[in-house]
């Protein structure tokens, strides 16, 4: 098994004056891997999120990525980091509607250097990058200099992958990124972002509610599961 | 760079509250402008009424209510000076000219003064300009002439060759009319923007003769009326005058012939600089420019708050917005630099678009308000001040962007990259 590229250990979380939300023991996330995480709403998978982001700092415990311990950089680095090697997908209007679909695809490029090298490294230009990525999604030419908002939900969804990929982060992390899509288009669009992970390198970290989804990806778990401070009570 | 164009496109994106609010910070920069402008020219206009002269010369009285009946034809003199005091003065060897004025009577609201040639030749206004016809002549040897000033000729309508009546004392409804000496106009001057175009302009022989048969203030009846044409082959010296304006030889003199007038045996005279009276005028009517200033200020505050509360407004529907910047690795100073930079752009373009208003607005009225106000607005670069109050207000609009900008700040420490809906 290679190294991994996310590694939680003894995880805490609270926030000042309340209950702990989280406790994870420990987690890991393979190079390369796809794993599907059910996170019914109350589970803390938002706060979770948020302390992959780096946008939080856990309470105890440590979260490295790639074998930086994100606990110990500043805000600011934490910022850093997180773009240069997480690409994002949420679960609708993941998309700047007032910037084209390109814009829209380059624009974690414009706050990292290293996915902007990236991108020209494999696709000559961002500008080229991230016409391939969409054409790879599914996504024709003549989208490129529409309105992100002009687009169908399943084609916005489509692009915040693109934006996702470019740059080859090592971690793509999805939040519910298919429910706004019905059924069929919900596995079209997986095996999509499966493939383009798979082309890129990255991991994927998948959350959803739906376990419909589960066996299309390498591994599953259950976040109640995992986080000991998750409490049936919690779910709403 | 990136920044600003994210900031414009969002902004494109809520253009019709972008535009309204840029419109109402351009109206409030235009009308600030302009308060200023018109305030800057209105002192400049107002401190050219009269120029060249040296010093104006009336009875004893103050050196305000001098200036504004024998300049401004406000209000009256409290008494005459003699003819005699007058050609004592005016043959000064320091003296080069002098222009006697005798003010009393009215046409129809205007005032009527009575002078010599003398007056055409040497009273001045602006920088330097002298009194210029737009038709005719100067009245001559005949006492029945009269030049009009432009605005009576405008607002009378009346052409060369008219008669006119003139009427005693300067109430514009007067009841004592001196109509059995009518005047003819032969010449009507061209607009000066002063209060020589609101002047009729007579001889000193004119208006002798028409008090010639006066006796105590009443005009005589039957056998001891005089008529126009008897009145013509009389002596028409006159007596007494109001005031006179005197042009010095030497600039050096003035406070010596000003000190020589007012110490003058003969009859208690007073000499006014009128520079040093206008001054004195205008810090009187300063409150209410200072007013009106600080009024149009406000209202670019009002402009600005508008602004500020337009974008506060829009911070929360913008949280998505702001977490998917997040998303894709902006840092909170990221947006709230984004907000700074968007407060800086409407601002910026209020204060274009306000300028621009500024020059069409002056472009357009500045033949009407020449004409009826008599202040010239030139349609000439923004001055330093001007720049000073632009520029501030770009900084204010900046320091009122912080505001939105500190707010987007904590949110986004907040909110981190969970999308609110």
């Amino acid at each position: 098994m290679t190294a991994p590229l996310l590694t939680l250990s003894d995880l805490g979380f609270a926030w000042p004056g309340h209950a702990e939300l989280l406790d994870i023991p420990a987690f890991h996330l393979a190079q390369g891997e796809t794993l599907f995480l059910k996170g019914p709403s109350g589970s803390g998978k938002t706060t979770l999120l948020g302390l992959l982001g780096g946008v939080q700092k856990p309470s105890r415990g440590s979260i490295a990525l790639l074998g930086q311990e994100l606990t110990t950089l500043s805000a600011g680095a934490r910022d850093h980091f997180r773009v240069d090697h997480t690409g994002y997908i949420f679960q609708q209007f993941n998309l700047l509607p007032f910037l084209s679909v390109r814009e829209n695809v380059e624009l974690p490029c414009h706050f990292s250097k290293l996915r902007t090298r990236r991108a020209k490294q494999r696709h000559g230009s961002v500008q080229q990058a991230a016409s391939a990525l969409l054409a790879h999604l599914g996504l024709k030419d003549d989208l490129l200099e529409r309105r992100a908002d002009a687009l169908s939900i399943g084609q916005q969804q489509r692009v915040a992958a693109a934006r996702a990929l470019i740059g080859q982060p090592e971690l793509v992390i999805a939040d519910e990124p298919t429910s706004a899509l019905d059924a069929d288009a919900r596995e079209a669009f997986l095996q999509l972002l499966f493939a383009e992970c798979r082309a890129a390198g990255s991991s994927l970290l998948f959350v959803s509610h739906d376990q419909s989804l589960a066996p299309l990806f390498d591994r599953h778990l259950s976040l109640a599961e995992l986080n000991r401070a998750a409490t049936p009570a919690a779910e709403v | 760079m990136y920044l600003f164009r994210l900031a414009l496109a969002s902004l494109a994106n809520r253009r019709f509250t972008a535009l309204l609010t840029v419109f109402a910070i351009a109206l409030s920069v235009c009308l600030l402008l302009a308060v200023e402008r018109v305030r800057t020219e209105a002192r400049a206009s107002f401190a050219s009424t009269i120029s060249g002269t040296d010093l104006v010369v009336g009875a004893r009285s103050g050196s305000i209510n001098l200036l504004l009946y024998s300049v401004f034809r406000i209000g009256n003199a409290t008494n005459n000076i003699r003819w005699d005091s007058f050609e004592h003065f005016a043959n000064s060897k320091q003296v080069k000219w002098a222009i006697p004025m005798s003010l009393g009577d009215s046409h129809r609201g205007y005032r009527v003064m009575g002078t010599t040639g003398a007056y055409f030749e040497h009273y001045h206004y602006g920088r330097g300009q002298a009194l210029q016809l737009a038709g005719g002549r100067a009245f001559e040897t005949d006492p029945f002439e009269v030049v009009l000033g432009a605005e009576v000729a405008d607002a009378l309508k009346y052409k060369l060759g008219d008669k006119i009546v003139l009427a005693h004392g300067v109430a514009s409804i007067s009841l004592v009319k001196h109509d059995d000496k009518p005047f003819t106009v032969v010449g009507i001057l061209q607009r000066t923007g002063t209060p020589v175009d609101r002047t009729l302009h007579i001889s000193l022989g004119g208006m002798e003769a028409l008090h010639i048969d006066w006796k105590n203030g009443v005009p005589a009846r039957g056998a001891g009326r005089i008529s126009a044409d008897q009145a013509r082959n009389m002596d028409l010296t006159p007596q007494a005058i109001t005031a006179f304006m005197v042009g010095l030889n030497s600039k050096i003199a003035t406070f010596s012939m000003q000190r020589e007038i007012n110490e003058y045996r003969g009859e208690p005279l007073l000499a006014i600089l009128p520079g040093v009276a206008l001054q004195e005028l205008w810090s009187l009517m300063g409150t209410a420019e200072q007013a009106l200033f600080v009024v149009s200020l406000f209202v670019v505050i009002t402009g600005l708050i508008g602004m500020l509360t337009a974008i506060l407004t829009s911070l929360n529907e913008r949280r998505r917005e702001m977490a998917i910047l997040r998303s894709v690795g902006a840092r909170p100073w990221h947006i709230a630099s984004l907000l700074v930079l968007e407060a800086f752009a409407l601002a910026c373009s209020g204060v274009v678009l306000g300028t621009v208003l500024l020059y069409v607005g002056i472009a357009s009225a500045q033949a009407y308000v020449q004409a009826n106000y008599g202040i010239f607005l030139p349609l000439a670069l923004p001055s330093p001040y001007e720049w000073t109050l632009l520029g501030g207000i770009l900084g204010a609009a900046l320091l009122m962007g912080a505001i939105p900008a500190w707010r987007a700040y904590r949110q986004s420490l907040a909110d981190g990259l969970s999308i609110r809906v």
